[in-house]
C-alpha cells in the first residue's frame, strides 16, 4: 500500500496550512473570547473551496477523499479548533445524503452545501438520549395516508453542533409505533432521517450553551414543535435512521480525530518555540531534560495518532469491512492524544500557559470536546472492543 | 486580452535556510524550497484581476532550473492558464542579461498584449532584467506601476508610475512591458479547485536550443559577471523596540539620540 501522501494531498493540506496560518490563526483568541460564530472563517473555507472537499464532483463538490477531508481539518484545528469544526461539521451532516440521499436530494442541496452557501447540522443526540441513540423520543408521524403524506415531527434535540447557524438539519426521529420497541432489532428499526429546513414552521432555536472549548461553534438546542416535512426530505427508507446514523459515525469520527490530531499539534508547537526561547537559570528551558522529555513525548505520541488517523482514513475509504473498528480506535487515541499533549503543553508553559496571553490554556479546554462528542471515548471501547469479540 | 507574466522561482526565504556554495558562490538552491518570487506574484494578481476585467488569459514564462516545474503550479493555481519553462543547465549561473535574452528570445515567439514583471527577485536583487527585456524586444518600458489600466480598443495601456512626489501618469501602445509595484494589491490565495486544475494545465519545458536567441552566447559561460567572494553582514547590535504611544515615543527617540549626541 501507499504509505506516502499523494501529490495532491500534499498540494491541498499545504494550501490549507498557507490560509489557516495567515489568514486563521489571527482569530482564533478573539473567536474563543467572543463564543461568536465565525462567519468570516465560513466565507474564507467557502470561497477557497475548502467546505466543497467532502462533495462529490458531479453536485459542485472536490471529490475529496475521506484523508484529504481529514488533512484539511487537521490543518485548520491547528491554530483553531472552532475553524476545523466548520468543515468537520459540514461534512458529519451531509453524510447522511451522501450515504442514502437519493441522486433528486444530493441535487438539491449539495451544491450549495460544496460551495459553502449553506451549512448543515447533524441531529441526532437528545437530553435523554446520548450514547443510547435508540432511546429517542424525537418522533415523526405521517400527516396523511399513502406512502408519500408529509411528516409531522415534534419533540427537540440537544447538544446539535452549529444547530443554531445551519441552513439545512439533518434530524433523526422515531417513526415506529411504541410497541414496536421490545426487541434489540426492532430498537434499531425506530428512527429515520429527515432534512429539516430552518425556515420550516415549528422549528425553533431553544437556546445556545455556554461551553469550556470550542467557543465559537454554537452548541444549540434545537425544538420541533409540529414541524411538518415533505416526504420528498426523508433521507434513506423508513426505519434506516439509526443504520444511516450509525454509517455516518463510521465515517465522520476521524474527522473528529483530525481535529483532536490537529489541536495537539498546535499546542506541541507551541510549546516547543516557547521552550526554545523562554530562559531560566541562564539557559533556554528546553535544555532541562525534564522539559525535553515531555517535548519529545508530545512529538511522539501526537505522530502516532496522526498515523492510525490516516491509516483508518484510507481503510474507511477503501471500505474496510470493520470501519466501525478503525473510526473508533482513531477518535479514541486521538482524543486522549489532544488532551494530554494540551495538558503538558500547558505544564511547560507553566504560569504562561494558563493565561489567556498565549494560546495552549484555549487548545487545552478545546481538546476536551474530542473526549466527548461523536461518541464518548467510553463508547469508542464499546465499539472497539464488540469488534475484536464478534470476530471469535 | 493575453498578459505574459515573468515569473522565477526562488528560495522561500521564510525558510532562513539561504546559502551560497561555497566553490562558486552561486545560490544552493538544492539547499531550500522554492516559491514563486513574491514581487512576481503581485504581478500575477495584477494579471489576473485584468484579466477577469477584460477577459483573455495569462501566461508564464520563467528561466530557472529543472525543478522549477512544481514552483510554476503554484502560480498555476492561483489562476495562469499555461506555463512555459525554459530550463537548460548551461543557463544555470547566467547573468542578468543572457536572463534578460533567454525571456526576450521566449517571448518572441509568443503573441501577448502585455508583460508583467516584478520588481525584482528575493535572490538576485538586481531587478534589471525586465528593462532588459524590454529593450530586447522594442517595447514601451513601464516600470513602477500602481495602477495598471489598458484600453484594448485604443490598443494602448495606461500606468501610474510611482514617483518620489507621486505617481506620473504614463500612457504607452500595446504590446508593452509593464513592471508592477506591491501597491497594485496583495497575491491571492488559490483556491484548492486552482490547485486542482493546476495538475492538467499545460507548462511547456523548453531546452536553449528551442529558444531563438540568435547568434549571441548565453548561459554560465558567457556570464560577465563574476562573485569573487561573499560574506555574512556582521550581528547587528541589540535593537531596542519602542511601543509607547507616539508622543511618548518620540520623547524617548530624542533622548535616545541626544544622549549619544547625534542630535
Amino acid at each position: 500500500m501507499a504509505y506516502r501522501l499523494t501529490d495532491d494531498q500534499a498540494a491541498l493540506r499545504d494550501a490549507v496550512r498557507v490560509l489557516t496560518d495567515d489568514r486563521i490563526a489571527p482569530r482564533a483568541a478573539e473567536i474563543d473570547r467572543s463564543a461568536e460564530f465565525p462567519w468570516d472563517v465560513k466565507e474564507l473555507l467557502a470561497s477557497h473551496d475548502v467546505l466543497s472537499l467532502p462533495f462529490p464532483e458531479a453536485y459542485g463538490g472536490l471529490g475529496g477523499d475521506l484523508l484529504t477531508v481529514c488533512l484539511a481539518v487537521e490543518q485548520i484545528s491547528r491554530v483553531c479548533a472552532t475553524s476545523g469544526l466548520i468543515l468537520a461539521v459540514q461534512e458529519l451532516a451531509s453524510l447522511p445524503l451522501l450515504l442514502a440521499g437519493s441522486d433528486e436530494q444530493k441535487q438539491r442541496w449539495f451544491p450549495d452545501l460544496a460551495a459553502g452557501r449553506k451549512l448543515i447540522a447533524f441531529a441526532l443526540t437528545e437530553a435523554e438520549a446520548g450514547s443510547d441513540v435508540a432511546a429517542a423520543r424525537t418522533r415523526a408521524r405521517r400527516a396523511g395516508p399513502g406512502d408519500g403524506a408529509d411528516w409531522i415531527l415534534d419533540g427537540s434535540k440537544r447538544f446539535i453542533s452549529q444547530g443554531s447557524v445551519a441552513d439545512l438539519i439533518a434530524v433523526f426521529a422515531v417513526t415506529a409505533d411504541d410497541a414496536d420497541g421490545a426487541s434489540e432489532t426492532q430498537r434499531h428499526k425506530r428512527l429515520s432521517c429527515f432534512i429539516v429546513e430552518k425556515d420550516m414552521p415549528g422549528f425553533s432555536v431553544e437556546r445556545v450553551e455556554h461551553k469550556m472549548g470550542i467557543r465559537g461553534s454554537p452548541t444549540a438546542e434545537l425544538g420541533f414543535r409540529g414541524v411538518r416535512i415533505p416526504d420528498a426530505n426523508r433521507v434513506g427508507a423508513v426505519g434506516e435512521g439509526f443504520s444511516i446514523a450509525m454509517r455516518t459515525l463510521d465515517r465522520s469520527r476521524p474527522g473528529i480525530a483530525a481535529q483532536a490530531v490537529g489541536i495537539a499539534q498546535g499546542a506541541l508547537e507551541v510549546a516547543a518555540a516557547y521552550a526554545t526561547e523562554r530562559k531560566q537559570f541562564g539557559r533556554p528551558i528546553a535544555d532541562f531534560q525534564m522539559i525535553a522529555a515531555m517535548l519529545a513525548d508530545m512529538d511522539a505520541q501526537t505522530e502516532a495518532a496522526r498515523q492510525l488517523l490516516y491509516k483508518a482514513a484510507t481503510e474507511i475509504d477503501a471500505g474496510a469491512a470493520d470501519a466501525s473498528r478503525w473510526s473508533a480506535m482513531c477518535k479514541l487515541v486521538a482524543g486522549d492524544t489532544a488532551m494530554r499533549v494540551t495538558t503538558d503543553a500547558v505544564q511547560v508553559l507553566g504560569g504562561y500557559g494558563y493565561i489567556d496571553e498565549f494560546p495552549v490554556e484555549r487548545m487545552m479546554r478545546d481538546a476536551k470536546i474530542t473526549q466527548l462528542y461523536e461518541g464518548t471515548q467510553q463508547i469508542q471501547r464499546l465499539v472497539i472492543a464488540r469488534a475484536l469479540t464478534a470476530r471469535r | 486580452m493575453r498578459i505574459v507574466v515573468l515569473v522565477k522561482p526562488v528560495p522561500d526565504t521564510a525558510s532562513g535556510g539561504e546559502r551560497l556554495r561555497l566553490d562558486d558562490w552561486r545560490l544552493d538552491r538544492a539547499a531550500v524550497p522554492a516559491v514563486v518570487n513574491a514581487n512576481d506574484e503581485y504581478a500575477l494578481e495584477a494579471a489576473l484581476k485584468l484579466t477577469e476585467a477584460h477577459g483573455g488569459d495569462v501566461v508564464l514564462v520563467s528561466m530557472a532550473g529543472s525543478s522549477a516545474p512544481e514552483t510554476m503550479r503554484k502560480a498555476l493555481a492561483m489562476g495562469a492558464a499555461s506555463g512555459t519553462l525554459v530550463t537548460d543547465d548551461s543557463l544555470g549561473g547566467s547573468d542578468t542579461i543572457s536572463t534578460a535574452r533567454v525571456l526576450a528570445a521566449t517571448l518572441r515567439g509568443m503573441e501577448y498584449d502585455l508583460v508583467l514583471a516584478g520588481a525584482d527577485t528575493s535572490d538576485g536583487g538586481a531587478g534589471v532584467v525586465p528593462a532588459g527585456v524590454a529593450t530586447l524586444l522594442g517595447l514601451p518600458y513601464l516600470s513602477y506601476a500602481a495602477k495598471i489600466e489598458p484600453n484594448p480598443a485604443a490598443q494602448t495601456v495606461r500606468v501610474n508610475r510611482i514617483s518620489p512626489t507621486g505617481y506620473e501618469v504614463l500612457e504607452a501602445p500595446l504590446p508593452a512591458l509593464v513592471v508592477a509595484t506591491q501597491a497594485l494589491g496583495e497575491p491571492r490565495y488559490p483556491s484548492l479547485k486552482g490547485i486542482m486544475a493546476a495538475r492538467s494545465k499545460t507548462l511547456e519545458t523548453k531546452a536553449l536550443r528551442d529558444v531563438p536567441v540568435g547568434d549571441v552566447a548565453v548561459g554560465g559561460a558567457a556570464a560577465t559577471t563574476a562573485v569573487l567572494g561573499s560574506e555574512a553582514p556582521p550581528p547587528r547590535a541589540a535593537t531596542r523596540v519602542i511601543r509607547d504611544p507616539a508622543d511618548e515615543a518620540a520623547r524617548q527617540v530624542v533622548d535616545f539620540l541626544a544622549e549619544r549626541r547625534i542630535i
